[in-house]
């Protein structure tokens, strides 16, 4: 088992080797592709990785894929590693999400998303409003109303610390609905599903948390979900109402994307939009996406960068309200 | 539920899944003896091959390769000291020291029968109360968990040695002090970080255990063997006897018994788990010994490695009561394995035993196969596993180095880790020099993060107010409790004094 563990490493500085050996070959298509992970094994960006990379490599769009786990700093580690070793890493692809957004902002780490080469975000998961099956709160309007009648009558509970995206997304929504962002009761939890536990527990009214993830909780029939934070409603629950269409202008996407090395060539990093373009309708990839629930949400390039940083000025706006950032 | 019960044995019985059972106890006792590898390595290196696989044998093997490798985190616990996995540091404490006076054999074994019982009574009250234990493990808040985290502080006392108390509380308040360390999730401000990126996620519990257990053990055995050429080196390949006297077994059969019980108990809960299920038996188990007795414990007391061994196993056991029933996982190893079932397209949940109870049942039964499984694959290789004891000491120490630093990293891929280690090790060999003991320092750190998360959620519940303490039934039942085994020794004292005994009653009192 361990020699396994050593065989993923060796890979990796094999496939380090090849990349320093084939540097400067022009490239007609993506050869390999390295993924770097910025946590560890069994997490949303370690299956996130993995899965893409299983899917490219069985489809053949990608003869050799490695994987190489680096954790620390919220992400801030790997980033760090990436600019670092910018030179041997035009096959990196570093998976990445919403927190890198939040976390620049706030200050965890140095960097942006500006730092690196945004190559494309793949799939996107939606906020959503969970309460108990047996909740006095039918709707979100219901939860709303309470909200501004008195805010610190709603207690909110979520798998993130205070000011990351959890609590974020129920300042935002409840700010929408008019009340004051600033006086949302929010019970940390270091998990989405011990925070599921705080909410079975009766000690809170309302859990937010992924809408991928409350979808597999509402099925096993101990919640409901009042509202989710998506432009539409979804096709996998269609009977879950938008913020949006419930009166309260408020969407927000928690996407899942990648990044290459700064300095990365637009030859280089149009190759990987389109081996990733074209993974969306391989056999393989609905096999991978299926099986971990994902939603597709295709960004490539530019329009990944603009969506960035319209995503940091709107969630800045709230930090900064909230009292997150200066 | 008999037919749902029947269908799973049926499954548990195929062929191919008790060869997943054997493969998985297997494969999961070799990592989790590996130091610092533990459960959560073992299980994440089972995601590929179980994809390949049916759900009920995938969970099967997972399962087995989960209370496999708690199973095998004993043993290099009290061979070298150097703890295979995080639940599995209570157990160095009194197994390491029986392993020093040549009692090896018999710690091994005796980890062996604990682990066993702890797992099959943890299995059989899984298999009939899973359904009726979910409520229970839903019936915690935050309030609830500050006070069982309290009434685990408690526990310090049985960590501190004869004369140590003040030392003792001391290492507690430090271990506190670095639970601290890392990003407040009640607050989203990190603390303590100097301005690094590393250690804005604080430090983890096995970092601290391998560090001032394993790292600085094995450093203290090179100091000491500079100054003291001439002392008679230990016999290290002296198994001693493997077998327990009839009086050796009346004493721990208790212990055993309640320690499964608290064990499964701990582990149910969502927010607590095998780790410290094993610090509060532990502590319990001393709690309830004579004062006689209690002086053994941290030096080779069978009781003190029997209540941690059967509690971290049949905690193991209990956290598949939220992850099969509520899906909710209660440590890192259930949240991988909560993923691949999900991956399966298994929903776990209240319904999973009428949707799935092929898969629901199967695994319940297949885990009272793997405990005998365990114990039939690991009695008759202790004799040569404790051979690993007569490595020569030069080939030894950096075996043990190398797999102490290599579990550390593998979880992490930080190399930072390796330095915050080696600093760590520095600071514990100062202070076990200067005699102070490093258990309680593993206690207040592992209960402190816990605590603290707990207390500021229950208070932000009551807007501030300690009134939490005695609002809900529960949370007033358990700080009572905590109260009063803090008080009990000391009243026991002042009594003692009072009445002018005061010579035997110094004796009773036990360093409460």
């Amino acid at each position: 088992m361990l020699s396994k563990l050593f065989t993923h490493r060796s890979t990796v500085l094999a496939t380090a080797l090849t990349t320093c050996l084939s540097a400067g070959v022009v490239q007609a298509q993506v050869d390999s592709v390295h993924f770097l992970i910025p946590g560890g094994a069994g997490g949303g960006w370690d299956s996130t990785a993995r899965g893409t990379g299983e899917a490219l490599q069985k489809s053949g769009l990608v003869d050799t894929v490695s994987y190489e786990n680096l954790s620390g700093g919220g992400g801030g580690k790997a980033i760090a590693h990436l600019i670092e070793v910018a030179d041997q890493s035009e096959d990196t692809l570093m998976v990445n999400s919403t927190p890198i957004v939040i976390r620049s902002l706030s200050k965890v780490f140095p960097q942006s998303f500006r730092d690196l080469t945004p190559v494309a975000a793949t799939i996107g998961d939606f906020g959503a409003f969970v309460v108990k099956a047996d909740s006095q709160y039918t709707s979100f309007n219901d939860l709303a109303d309470a909200y501004l009648d008195n805010p610190r009558s709603v207690t909110v509970v979520g798998g993130s610390a205070r000011g990351s995206m959890d609590h974020l997304v129920a300042a935002q929504a409840f700010k929408a609905a008019g009340g004051d962002p600033r006086m949302v009761k929010y019970l940390a939890y270091d998990a989405g599903g011990k925070a599921m536990a705080g909410l079975l527990s009766g000690e809170a009214d309302v859990l937010s948390t992924g809408f991928s993830e409350a979808l597999a909780l509402a099925d096993a029939g101990e919640v409901r979900i009042l509202a989710m934070t998506g432009p539409e409603r979804s096709k996998a629950a269609p009977d879950v109402p938008t913020l949006k269409e419930l009166g309260y202008d408020a969407t927000f996407v928690n996407w899942r994307g990648f990044f290459g090395a700064p300095g990365m060539a637009d030859a280089k990093r149009d190759e990987f939009i389109a081996v990733l373009e074209k993974m969306y309708g391989t056999e393989d990839w609905a096999r991978v996406r299926d099986r971990n629930g994902w939603a597709e949400d295709f960004r490539p390039g530019d329009e990944f960068v603009a969506f960035l940083e319209q995503q940091e000025k709107e969630v800045g706006e709230l930090m900064r309200e909230l009292g997150f950032l200066r | 539920m008999w037919d749902g019960i029947l269908t799973g044995l049926g499954t548990a019985v195929m062929p191919f899944n008790l060869l997943m059972v054997v493969v998985g106890c297997f494969a999961g006792t070799f990592i989790g003896m590996l130091p610092g590898l533990g459960p959560i390595s073992a299980v994440a290196l089972m995601i590929p091959i179980t994809y390949g696989l049916d759900p009920a044998s995938g969970i099967i093997l997972m399962a087995g390769v989960y209370y496999g490798a708690v199973f095998g985190g004993s043993t290099s616990s009290i061979l070298v000291n150097a703890p295979g996995c995080a639940s599995t540091v209570v157990t160095a404490f009194d197994g390491f020291p029986l392993a020093q006076k040549n009692q090896a054999g018999k710690a091994l074994a005796l980890a062996a029968y604990s682990s066993f019982t702890g797992g099959t009574i943890g299995a059989l009250i899984l298999l009939f109360a899973a359904p009726a234990l979910a409520s229970v493990s839903l019936s915690f808040q935050s309030g609830d968990y500050f006070a069982l985290m309290l009434l685990g502080l408690t526990a310090v006392a049985a960590f501190s040695g004869k004369g140590q108390v003040i030392k003792a509380l001391l290492m507690t308040v430090f271990g506190l002090m670095i639970a601290t360390v890392g990003t407040d999730i009640t607050s989203g401000a990190t603390r303590f970080t100097f301005g690094s990126v590393d250690l804005i996620d604080g430090v983890s519990f096995l970092l601290l255990a391998m560090a001032t257990f394993a790292l600085t053990e094995v450093i203290m055995t090179v100091l000491r063997g500079q100054h003291r050429e001439a002392e008679p080196e230990m016999d290290m390949a002296a198994l001693g006897s493997m077998k327990l006297s009839r009086e050796e077994v009346k004493e721990v059969a208790p212990t055993i018994g309640r320690s499964s019980v608290f064990g499964f108990l701990v582990g149910v809960l969502p927010g607590a788990g095998a780790t410290i299920a094993s610090f509060m038996a532990y502590g319990l188990e001393r709690n309830l010994a004579s004062a006689k007795e209690k002086l053994k414990f941290g030096k080779g007391s069978l009781r003190g490695l029997a209540a941690p061994e059967s509690a971290n196993n049949a905690a193991s056991t209990g956290s598949f009561v939220p992850l099969l029933t509520l899906g909710i996982p209660g440590s890192g190893t259930t949240a991988i394995m909560l993923g691949a079932l999900i991956a399966y397209g298994i929903q776990p949940g209240p319904r999973l035993f009428m949707d799935n109870p092929d898969v629901f049942w199967s695994v319940i039964i297949s885990m009272y196969f793997g405990n005998l499984v365990l114990l039939i694959l690991n009695l008759p290789l202790i004799p040569y596993i404790s051979r690993l004891l007569a490595i020569p000491r030069p080939i030894l120490i950096p075996l043990i180095l190398f797999f102490s630093i290599t579990g550390v990293y593998l979880v992490s891929f930080n190399t930072f880790d390796i330095q915050m280690m080696v600093l760590i090790t520095v600071i514990a060999i100062f202070l076990k020099l200067l005699a102070f003991p490093m258990a309680p320092m593993l206690l207040g750190f592992i209960l402190g993060g816990i605590l603290e998360k707990n207390l500021a959620r229950a208070l932000t519940m009551s807007d501030g107010s300690f009134s939490f303490l005695w609002d809900r039934p529960l949370t007033l039942v358990i700080t009572l409790i905590a109260v009063a085994v803090l008080l009990f020794p000391l009243l026991g004292t002042v009594l003692g004094k009072l009445r002018g005994k005061g010579p035997e009653a110094a004796v009773a009192e036990g360093e409460g």
